[in-house]
């Protein structure tokens, strides 16, 4: 059975790296994988989407609307915006970041600030997982992501079956690997 | 070896070019066919090299390949435009060294100004076409891809998508071959491509296209897959994943790898042995007009869009009746979050001069991060073509507004890799003709846009290697343009920006302003910046929203009041700063 995955955020919150981490992890599982993103324009702060998918054997790459299992978001207002991506009875993380994007910085639109409740009652599965706050707690802001793959591996319930903190070991930056892998702990405990 | 590893397309282009023993590669970069290049400095062996544009990269592979050296050279689809002109009579001239190019194609327009099909480039230009599906097919295809433009003496067009370039799948490693070299000799007959040379090549090339046609009806990239016959697909590239997705084995599927020359007759069996034949294919209909020429009636175009990329989900829902999974859906609506221009932009401070004088411009655009310009709240462009066309579209458009008693100046902009891409030449005929224009050279030290490519500009290239830096400045004095027409400003700094638009509007004739100013994300500049950046006394800060108004994604209103929302990208460049009346920002290191 294929499983589907979508990582939402905003430029630069490094949700490719998540995704990288994530697919290594999976390969080792000895699962096929195919991951679709695409950069170009959207890198420059806008919305981000990465897309995932495992299973036996992985035809197409993308995931289309109300066929994904899982969405990770990365900040609360992309949850919402990924939201048509989610299957009925699918399972949604997102972190309480708010980011303002520049149309509601001009003014000209307003930012939803009931989508965090909104998504809570719509989605049966919902999990908030304050990542963002965590990662500042331990120093690097930066480990958001790798808090976030704690709780979504724990929530696929694969956090047991190929040694992540390994592979985030592998593959990020020697110097924040400690802060990572604190915040990939975290991330775990708070699924 | 036979590691299995993921990887993207591109790099897995990229890989196959080293294993083919690839001995040069050169390209422009744009989406979605940048990385390919980026991944090539790991080879050593394989001299990489970005080139100014697309017919240079070409041109200089022709030289390799000729030369005796397996090439590959790379671009974006609207990158072949610019390369059609060699690419049509290299096809004449053949190969000694295999030659493959790249077309990255971009359904969906991702990152593109259209979404033109270059499949039908293969038709015009005689090429060998190759359409891969997957990463480990691109690796595989472009080795195949040399051994087949060596063996039938033709260039091999690699056609990619997006979907296929950006996505990553699971390749296994091969041992490389050694670098090959084939001796160079002389032959004016075969390269020398004047009218008696030509007219020979070309029957030459319609009888090897004949062979590769043999060889397409018969190869391993091409093959039916049989399953019940009720259905039959015939597919090619990416399409093949989302028809596969949607009706797995219970359907008969003809997937094409090599679609130029068109496998006739294997196509003819295979729609003898199925009762019904859909063509799945994104883009234009290519492969359903093959079909329909043979005879044989299909499903193609009048089912599934022309338009945009294909889903497994478009795949299902125009030629199924089955519903989509359930969704859910909710009252309220996400903000849009479109790609903006970085804290610390140099273009900001251009854009935001523009709008104290947008009644007297006409702004003409090019591609490039500027383009980001066109949004709110600058609306700075009411153009924008090409590579280059930021420029030349203003010589027009001076003539256009003059002929209807517009008294607006066009004032046309582009970036320092899009100037030595072909805004050069656009700049000469604006010199030579003293046009009423003004020409804008944002110049910010890098190719922006496609994430920091090495130009002409820069003192090192793709290799790492220190070479001849070329200053724009330099090029545009070279026209012998009268100095007191060219205005070299920090964009940032509005007293400097905002006199050389209010010269160049009230001067007559062509005025040429070079801002200087490099971009926010070079590690050069982060690592000088430091902890520099703006803070804003809370106290002072009256609520004017004056300097909201450069729209940068750092600042931020809250209860009447302007704050650094985002301290970890503020740059403390102080385009803010010089908006606030009441002194409340300052920058702190």
């Amino acid at each position: 059975m294929t499983k589907n995955v979508i990582l939402v955020g905003v430029g630069g919150q490094g949700t490719i790296l998540t995704t990288k981490v994530l697919s290594k992890g999976l390969v080792e599982m000895g699962y096929d994988v195919k991951m679709s993103e695409i950069h170009g324009m959207s890198q420059r702060g806008g919305t981000v989407v990465t897309q995932l998918r495992y299973g036996e054997k992985v035809y197409a790459p993308n995931i289309g609307d109300h066929e994904a299992d899982m969405i990770v978001s990365f900040e609360k207002m992309e949850a919402l915006r990924a939201l048509p991506y989610l299957k009925k009875g699918g399972a949604m993380i997102t972190d309480d970041r708010e980011i303002l994007s520049m149309p509601v910085l001009t003014g000209e639109q307003e930012y939803p600030e009931d989508c965090l409740d909104v998504l809570a009652k719509t989605v049966g599965n919902f999990t908030l997982v304050k990542a963002g706050e965590k990662a500042e707690e331990l120093g690097n802001v930066k480990a958001q992501n790798i808090c976030l793959l704690g709780a979504l591996v724990t929530k696929l319930g694969i956090a047991d079956k190929v040694d992540w903190k390994r592979i985030i070991s592998e593959t990020v930056p020697a110097k924040v690997v400690d802060v990572n892998l604190k915040a990939y702990e975290a991330g775990c405990a708070m699924a | 070896m036979n590691e299995k590893v993921i990887m993207s397309g591109n790099e897995a282009i990229a890989r196959g070019a080293y294993e083919a023993g690839v001995g040069f590669a050169s390209a422009y970069p744009g989406t979605p066919s940048t990385e390919i290049l980026e991944n090539m400095p790991q080879y050593k062996d394989i001299d990489s090299r970005w080139a100014n544009n697309e017919k240079v990269a070409l041109e200089m592979a022709c030289g390799a390949q000729a030369g005796g050296l397996r090439t590959l050279t790379c671009m974006k689809h609207v990158g072949l435009n610019v390369a059609a002109d060699p690419l049509m009579t290299i096809a004449y001239i053949g190969t000694n060294g295999g030659m493959l190019v790249v077309t990255a194609d971009d359904p969906g327009m991702h990152s593109s100004q259209n979404e033109q099909d270059n499949r039908y480039y293969s038709k015009l230009g005689k090429l060998i076409m190759l359409e891969p599906s997957d990463s480990q097919e691109c690796k595989d295809f472009v080795k195949l891809g040399y051994e087949l433009s060596e063996k039938y003496d033709l260039v091999v067009l690699l056609r990619v998508t997006t979907r296929v370039c950006h996505s990553k799948s699971i390749v296994t490693l091969e041992e490389p071959l050694p670098k090959q070299v084939k001796k160079y000799v002389t032959n004016v007959q075969k390269r020398a491509m004047l009218p008696a040379m030509a007219k020979v090549r070309h029957v030459v090339v319609e009888e090897q296209l004949a062979k590769v046609e043999e060889y397409a009806n018969n190869c391993p990239i091409n093959k039916a897959e049989y399953n019940d016959t009720k259905v039959g697909i015939i597919t090619s590239g990416i399409s093949y994943q989302h028809a596969k997705e949607v009706f797995g084995d219970t359907v008969s599927y003809l997937k094409l790898g090599l679609t130029n020359p068109m496998p006739a007759k294997l196509i003819s069996e295979f729609c003898e042995k199925c009762d019904t034949i859909n063509v799945i294919e994104e883009g234009e209909p290519f492969i359903e007009t093959a079909v329909k020429a043979l005879g044989y009636k299909c499903t193609g175009k009048d089912k599934i869009t022309i338009q945009g990329e294909l889903t497994a989900a478009i795949v299902q829902t125009s030629l199924t009746d089955k519903p989509l999974e359930e969704g859910y859906t909710v009252d309220i609506k996400a903000a849009d979050r479109p790609p903006v221009l970085c804290a610390g932009c140099p273009h900001r401070g251009f854009f935001y001069s523009f709008t104290k004088f947008r009644d007297k411009v006409v702004a003409l655009g090019d591609i490039g991060c500027y383009g980001l310009g066109v949004q709110t709240p600058f609306f700075g462009e009411e153009m924008c073509v090409c590579m280059g066309g930021g420029f030349s579209t203003t010589i027009g458009m001076a003539e256009a507004l003059k002929a209807q008693g517009d008294s607006r100046k066009p004032m046309g902009f582009l970036g320092d890799s899009t100037f030595f891409h072909s805004g050069l030449t656009s700049l000469i005929d604006a010199v030579h003709v003293n046009s009423d224009v003004i020409l804008c050279l944002l110049d910010n030290s890098i190719t922006g846009m496609t994430g920091h490519q090495q130009n002409s500009g820069t003192e090192v290239n793709l290799m790492g290697k220190p070479v001849h830096r070329i200053d724009v400045v330099d090029m545009v004095m070279a026209t012998g343009i009268d100095p007191e027409r060219v205005h070299i400003v920090d964009p940032i700094n509005q007293k400097e920006m905002d006199a050389a638009l209010k010269y160049s509007i009230e001067n007559e004739g062509l005025q040429v302003i070079v801002t200087r100013y490099p971009c926010a994300l070079l590690k050069s500049v982060i690592k000088a910046r430091g902890k520099k950046h703006c803070e804003i006394d809370a106290d002072k800060c009256v609520g004017c929203k004056m300097c909201m108004k450069v729209a940068c994604p750092s600042l931020a209103f809250k209860d009447g009041k302007a704050y650094i929302a985002d301290v970890a990208n503020c740059t403390g460049c102080g385009l803010c700063m010089q908006n606030c009346k009441v002194g409340a920002i300052k920058v702190v290191e």
